[in-house]
């Protein structure tokens, strides 16, 4: 019995221990380190213009003007809202619920996957006319696991140029060398998949489309 | 392909390293961290009045016990109450008493099934000071208990050694530094590591976005250095905040993978330590074989499912080359998510790369598989005491065959050691098959599918053999914060870690009485290539026929109803 008592009294005394050193010291230390390291990641990678952040280096936006790439299919709509969307409508239901990530949880035989992509086809057709249905590659039509993928494949950005160019006013070569800017090549040449950023494309897009209108 | 052959050529040299310094500093011997972290110990010991006495069997499993005890009731306090404490800069609620219940038994127990979503129903101090902390906690409890059983295998007595110095020997000398080193490689790649409060941003288009950030590094590294697997986020390492590259995926991988292969390395040299030095003693490569066949099998199953695709996209008319991208992200693609979702299930981690309900049938069988076998390295220790489990099971049953007496290690494995052997082997499958029965025969069960026909049934037994295995991974679909779902698989994490625990020291504490005998010509040879293959055959034996009627109306339907 008094073993028990004194095997009690260690293991309390462990668990405090352990919730200082763990819990506080170890996150605290990690913080420090990172901070002073590598600032800017540490902090979100966040892109700044004319000193306002206008989203980070690897969260993907949604992205709805025809001037702009589009981006994979989210079930959180990137945690994109307006204010609107936080006002509750009649039945004091609101679109947008707060930050999340993750997808439809659609399974391959799911009927629901099949009638969401199937509309989202006609709705990427109908935007992009002289784009071929057996064109368009399947990753702009799935949606990614965390709703946030900053990446489309190559082709899925190649697909979008002309609907870009003719919105935008910009010339296609343009587009095409703003795709070339922001490719993503496999890391050491072997690891991952080729891609492109979206949004810094966008933003580059954005850039040029102001300095046309000066 | 090369992509994967690479990792896995990268992890050999690591992991036999790691489990040379494992066996290091669960023998006690001398480290070149040893100057400093002597001290620290010292002054842990002392504060808790840790004595360096030897514990016996039964003593070491209640200190296990009343420390986790002490560690879920502090826990979850916290999870209670943390709307009211500092550090939540977010303005998050108190969490639900079932949620609560159920995350704090998730935790405790390693498995990390995560009933909430991060970025909502956690404050910073919760992801800190619960989620963080037991993460620590329980990987070292699991790594303490697997030290102790693999003692008492070459032992020649029941008392020997003290949970409470290997547990904070396992935190201070391995988990620790090595969460430190992968925490800052992590943020080099662009994981946040912050207190400050979420972010809004207006985006080009004028409109706002919410952009969730945190102390994400340094729960990530730990998260995989202890195979526990719970996510900061609610879609866990598929958010470019918690591995926004190729490279942070594959330091991800390699962390999880790095301990549960350095146990086998570890108990490997102590089992050969009297003959000469080995590299890799010939017992452990045995085991170490059995488990990569199986790793491999599962993982080229994966990748073949998933790079054809899913033929219902391919009758859309659009093109597929990338293979099946539903839930996956773009700078993983197939090859990356193949691997880390066999590795997540295999070294029963729980983090995922990419939503395994989305996965093709095939491709969900294989981690469900791994959790059902639950012996494919396995997390933190423990899945190489459950591979032990079938180890003198093979011997046993191989020695009948051939009409030998069973021995291991010297040790005569007689009739109370198989009586248990077969009640801790049966335990996992009975908690997996009875809970689901009862979840599809009860309507709160039924509830929580969310998707129809077969596939249904695949989530409800994917939330269970997660449970048990103490894996911690979902088909995420399952709506499952409710009540039925929190208790249930509360209750199947619960017996899954604790009983499985208990009764592999009480097989060992048997064993380490035992009196030894010399290996003769007679004694079954246990560490060549005939015995590995066997102890394969054993494994999917048992595996496939306790679980193929259950797989065969889940995954196996579905895949036939996609190719007809």
């Amino acid at each position: 019995m008094r073993k028990f008592f004194e095997n009690s009294k260690q293991a309390l005394l462990i668990t405090i221990i352990m919730f200082i050193l763990c819990g506080f010291i170890y996150p605290f230390a990690v913080t420090a380190l990172a901070q002073g390291l590598y600032h800017h990641k540490a902090n979100g990678s966040l892109i700044e213009m004319d000193g306002e952040a206008v989203g980070s280096e690897l969260i993907g936006q949604a992205f709805t003007a025809p001037e702009y790439f589009w981006g994979r299919v989210s079930s959180v709509n990137y945690n994109v809202y307006t204010r609107e969307d936080t006002i509750p409508d009649d039945n004091g239901q609101v679109n947008y619920n707060g930050v999340s990530s993750g997808t439809f949880n659609y399974a391959p035989t799911n009927p629901e996957l099949k009638k969401r992509i199937e509309a989202d086809i006609e709705k990427f057709l109908l935007a992009n006319p002289s784009v071929k249905r057996q064109d368009i590659p399947s990753d702009l039509m799935t949606a990614s696991g965390s709703g946030l993928d900053p990446h489309i494949s190559m082709k899925a950005a190649e697909i979008q140029v002309e609907r870009i160019a003719q919105a935008s006013g910009l010339p296609k070569e343009e587009i095409n060398k703003i795709i070339e800017a922001n490719l993503e090549k496999r890391t050491l040449g072997i690891f991952g998949e080729r891609k492109v950023n979206f949004l810094m494309a966008n933003l580059e897009i954005m850039k040029k489309m102001d300095r046309k209108r000066d | 392909m090369w992509q994967i052959a690479i990792v896995l050529i990268i992890y050999l040299p690591l992991v036999i390293l790691t489990g040379h310094y494992l066996y290091r500093v669960t023998l006690q011997q001398k480290t070149w961290l040893d100057p400093l972290l002597d001290k620290v110990d010292t002054v842990i010991y002392k504060v808790c009045g840790i004595k360096r006495v030897d514990m016996t069997g039964k003593e070491y499993v209640l200190s296990l016990i009343l420390s986790n005890a002490f560690m879920v009731f502090m826990g979850y306090i916290i999870l209670r109450i943390q709307a009211l404490l500092f550090l939540n800069p977010n303005n998050i609620n108190n969490m639900e008493e079932t949620l609560s219940f159920n995350t704090i038994i998730s935790f405790m127990t390693n498995t990390n099934l995560q009933h909430y979503s991060g970025e909502s129903g956690l404050s910073y101090l919760s992801q800190m000071l619960v989620i963080i902390f037991m993460m620590f906690t329980s990987a070292a409890t699991g790594y303490a208990a697997c030290m102790a059983f693999c003692r008492r295998l070459v032992a020649k007595t029941d008392t020997i050694g003290n949970f409470f110095i290997d547990f904070v020997r396992v935190i201070t000398r391995i988990l620790m530094p090595f969460s430190i080193v992968v925490a800052i490689i992590l943020v080099s790649q662009g994981l946040p590591q912050t207190f400050s409060a979420n972010k809004t941003v207006q985006t080009i288009e004028g409109k706002l976005q919410d952009i969730a950030i945190g102390p994400i590094a340094s729960l990530e590294s730990i998260k995989h250095i202890g195979t526990n697997g719970g996510g900061f986020n609610g879609a866990n390492s598929t958010t470019p905040f918690e591995n926004p590259t190729v490279l942070s995926n594959i330091v991800e991988m390699l962390s999880m993978m790095l301990l549960p292969g350095a146990c086998v390395v570890a108990f490997s040299l102590m089992v050969s330590h009297r003959k000469k030095k080995a590299i890799f003693g010939k017992q452990g490569l045995a085991i170490f074989t059995a488990m990569s066949i199986l790793f491999l099998a599962g993982l080229v199953t994966v990748y073949i499912a998933e790079k054809a695709g899913n033929p219902i996209i391919s009758e859309l008319g659009i093109t597929q080359e990338l293979g099946s991208m539903e839930g996956k992200e773009m700078r993983f693609g197939v090859a990356q998510s193949a691997l880390f979702t066999t590795v997540t299930t295999a070294f029963t981690t729980g983090s995922i790369n990419n939503m395994h309900d989305t996965l093709t049938p095939l491709g969900g069988l294989v981690p469900m598989f791994n959790m059902m076998l639950n012996v494919v390295f396995g997390g933190k220790g423990v899945g190489l005491m459950n591979m032990m489990m079938y180890v003198l099971l093979t011997i046993f049953i191989a020695c009948l065959m051939i009409g030998r007496s069973p021995q291991f290690l010297g040790k005569k494995i007689e009739e109370k050691e198989m009586k248990l052997i077969a009640l801790c082997i049966l335990i996992h499958p009975a908690i997996i098959l009875l809970f689901s029965a009862l979840a599809v025969a009860t309507p709160s069960g039924i509830a929580g599918i969310t998707n129809p026909g077969a596939h249904g049934l695949s989530q409800v037994l994917y939330e269970f053999a997660s449970a048990s295995a103490n894996n911690g991974s979902g088909f995420e679909g399952l709506a499952d914060n409710s009540t039925f779902w929190n208790v249930t698989t509360g209750l199947a994490m619960f017996f899954g870690r604790y009983l499985t625990i208990s009764i592999q020291l009480a097989i060992a504490s048997l064993l380490a009485k035992k009196v030894w005998h010399s290996d003769s010509v007679g004694t079954l040879k246990t560490d060549n290539t005939t015995f590995t293959l066997l102890l394969v055959a054993i494994v999917l034996m048992i595996g496939a026929l306790t679980f193929l009627p259950a797989l065969a109306l889940g995954p196996i339907t579905e895949h036939l109803q996609l190719y007809s």
